[in-house]
């Protein structure tokens, strides 16, 4: 596959064996000592862990009304982070799953922590339906089909349901590829650990692998067929997120550009997270050889395609209102402008159509600290875009006797930096103790690794 | 059958080429309780082997049919007959809406299918395997390759095919033991 007509800089660089892969990325895990940086980290990431737990705590204790939802708008930050994170999951399966369809290469060095990624990401959103509920165990009878005593099912006509099903799946599916995914890369940590106790806990999780042809002949058969699944899975999922907003008849919600207009949403904030967490690591680590400067530019590539097709959807949006010629539509529109919040919406065509495009030019797309800059405007700026869509469609309805405004209380903003802390804890533990790169598929990209044609 | 005195002999190569060539001979010799153990996957190397396409897609299929099934089966028994609901006067079979939740437990059933299907083919998990007995088999999971000849083969010969394997280039052969 590697031999394209033009020159392509390769995958990994130069000089590196079998035992230096491995080492490489097994070293992290077993044998380098812990950087300092790591534990300033993680102390960081663990204290507002803990804010997020009083935050919860103190949410359970006297219930939703601590966060600034309200009528008229009902749904404020919990949504907005929802929707948020889980539209960032979405570029680690994207990596990992059609890429691998397509087999395009490159993905290999990326698509264990974009996996890892997505985990976190959606455990992340999962908290927030999940405590929007107030009394979570009162309302799981809602959520989930289970005999219950009451003899109550869900509706299964609602897009909440759907969500249910297809974020339930998405966590599980996710989970599923990641761990096969790592099974491998276990046994050669287990192999590899001096540490009795390491060798019996990475033994445990390696399920006895030990890389025989019929195991690898099942193993890769499975591995694509869960790429297959995650595809079409990964697409419906925010497609089914954005049904809960266009099947109900609210201005700036009812429209039906927005299942592909958020699925190229999540894919763009997907890929500014994998910048944001590739770009520290390759540089804390020294995995300039494995994330090179390919991956970085590939990456800025797909973050510009997908964010003109978000920069379109807001034209589309804009059109649509004015083309429709309903009152309430244009309404929205001149709002979105000129209203209380148009701040906010003029910060998201900042950094999510002006910003973005000068990714155009080649010298700023492989500049890597100014590429960072970029992945923190655009998630900025895709925060901003669930703020406009949520807050400001709900804010100014049909009827002016019931409108009202929103703003997030200290607690909506403690949740939402909990989150990342919980995020950033998960990922430093990952780092730490898993291996950050699939191993065995950096070894399949090296000279020698495949037997030359007609020798076989 | 009496148990053979051990379990098989493992032959140890030091590139993906050897050991392609190898598994060639190992098989056109005859034997066929044979197994090899690489760090990575070589697709030449099962071919080489004649281990056959792996039978994981039909577990996944039948994983996606129960799926599909489980999935709307659910929906139209609480919708339609445990629990019905006039939901703005639609029909209580509302077949178009139960498709999302229908895809979503396909796609469910069939990725742990698969997951479970494949290591249910590939006998995992497995504590205990006698080739991990070998010291240097800790490096098929890094960079060495390995044959392994079982002694349950008809043709094994405990003397007879470590020279056998020794000529075909393994950089060194071990008895395994049970």
């Amino acid at each position: 596959m590697a031999s394209t007509h033009h020159v392509e800089q390769p995958v990994v660089g130069p000089g590196h064996t079998f035992v230096t892969v491995t080492d490489k990325i097994a070293s992290i895990v077993l044998q380098k000592k812990t950087p300092l940086g790591w534990f300033f980290g993680f102390a960081i990431s663990f204290s507002v862990l803990m804010m997020l737990l009083a935050t919860l705590t103190w949410l359970v204790a006297k219930g939703v009304g601590i966060w600034g939802v309200n009528v008229p708008v009902g749904w404020g930050f919990d949504i907005i982070n929802f929707v948020w994170w889980i539209g960032i999951g979405h570029a680690g399966t994207l990596i990992s799953a059609i890429l691998l369809l397509l087999r395009q290469q490159w993905r290999m060095s990326i698509n264990r922590f974009a996996e890892a990624m997505t985990l976190f990401a959606v455990a992340c959103a999962a908290l927030y339906p999940i405590f929007h509920m107030g009394r979570p165990w009162v309302g799981a009878y809602w959520l989930f089909p289970y005999p219950n005593t009451m003899g109550l099912w869900p509706n299964f006509r609602s897009p909440l349901i759907f969500d249910v099903f297809a974020v339930g799946t998405y966590a599980t599916v996710s989970l599923l590829f990641w761990y096969v995914g790592m099974v491998p890369d276990l046994a050669t940590l287990r192999d590899r650990a001096q540490n009795r106790g390491a060798k019996i806990l990475y033994g445990v999780f390696a399920l006895g692998w030990r890389g025989s042809a019929r195991h690898w002949n099942n193993y890769e058969t499975a591995y694509l067929i869960l790429a297959a699944l995650s595809t079409p899975l990964v697409v419906s999922v925010h497609s089914v997120v954005s049904l809960d907003f266009s099947v109900g008849i609210v201005p700036g919600w009812h429209a039906t550009i927005f299942p592909p207009y958020f699925v190229a949403g999540a894919i763009y904030a997907g890929f500014a997270m994998v910048l944001i967490l590739a770009i520290p690591l390759r540089w804390a680590y020294g995995l300039q050889d494995f994330v090179t400067m390919r991956h970085i530019e590939n990456m800025a590539k797909v973050m510009l395609a997908t964010g003109l097709v978000v920069g379109y959807g807001y034209m589309m949006e804009a059109f649509t209102a004015w083309y429709s010629g309903n009152t309430y539509e244009k309404f929205l529109l001149v709002n979105r402008a000129l209203g209380p919040y148009s701040w906010a919406y003029w910060s998201l065509i900042l950094c999510n159509v002006v910003v973005i495009n000068t990714l155009w030019v080649k010298s700023l797309r492989t500049n890597v600290p100014y590429l960072f800059f970029v992945s923190l405007v655009v998630s900025v700026g895709m925060w901003l875009e669930r703020f406009v869509i949520i807050v400001m469609s709900l804010h100014r309805d049909f009827l002016p006797s019931s409108w009202g405004n929103y703003r997030g209380t200290v607690f909506d903003w403690s949740t939402f930096i909990g989150t990342l802390g919980l995020f950033a804890t998960l990922f430093f533990l990952f780092i730490r103790f898993l291996p950050a790169i699939s191993i065995f598929e950096m070894r399949t990209l090296l000279p020698g690794a495949q037997p030359r044609e007609g020798k076989a | 059958m009496s148990r053979p005195a051990i379990y098989g002999l493992l032959a140890e190569f030091h590139s993906a080429d050897a050991i392609v060539e190898a598994a060639h001979d190992v098989h056109a010799a005859g034997y066929r309780k044979l197994d090899a153990y690489t760090p990575y996957p070589i697709e030449e190397l099962i071919e080489a082997l004649h281990i056959g396409r792996s039978r994981v897609p039909r577990i996944v299929l039948a994983g996606g049919i129960t799926g599909l099934l489980a999935g709307w089966g659910l929906q139209y028994w609480s919708s339609v007959i445990e629990y019905p609901l006039n939901i703005g006067g639609r029909p209580l079979n509302s077949w178009p809406a139960f498709i999302v939740p229908s895809f979503e437990t396909t796609v469910l059933f069939s990725a742990l299918a698969a997951v479970v299907g494949m290591l249910a083919l590939s006998g995992l998990p497995q504590p205990y395997h006698p080739v991990f007995n070998v010291p240097g088999f800790a490096l098929a999971s890094q960079n060495r390759f390995f044959i392994c000849v079982e002694a349950t083969d008809p043709r094994f010969d405990r003397e007879g095919t470590r020279e056998f394997l020794k000529g075909l280039g393994a950089v060194e052969v071990t008895e395994v033991a049970h």
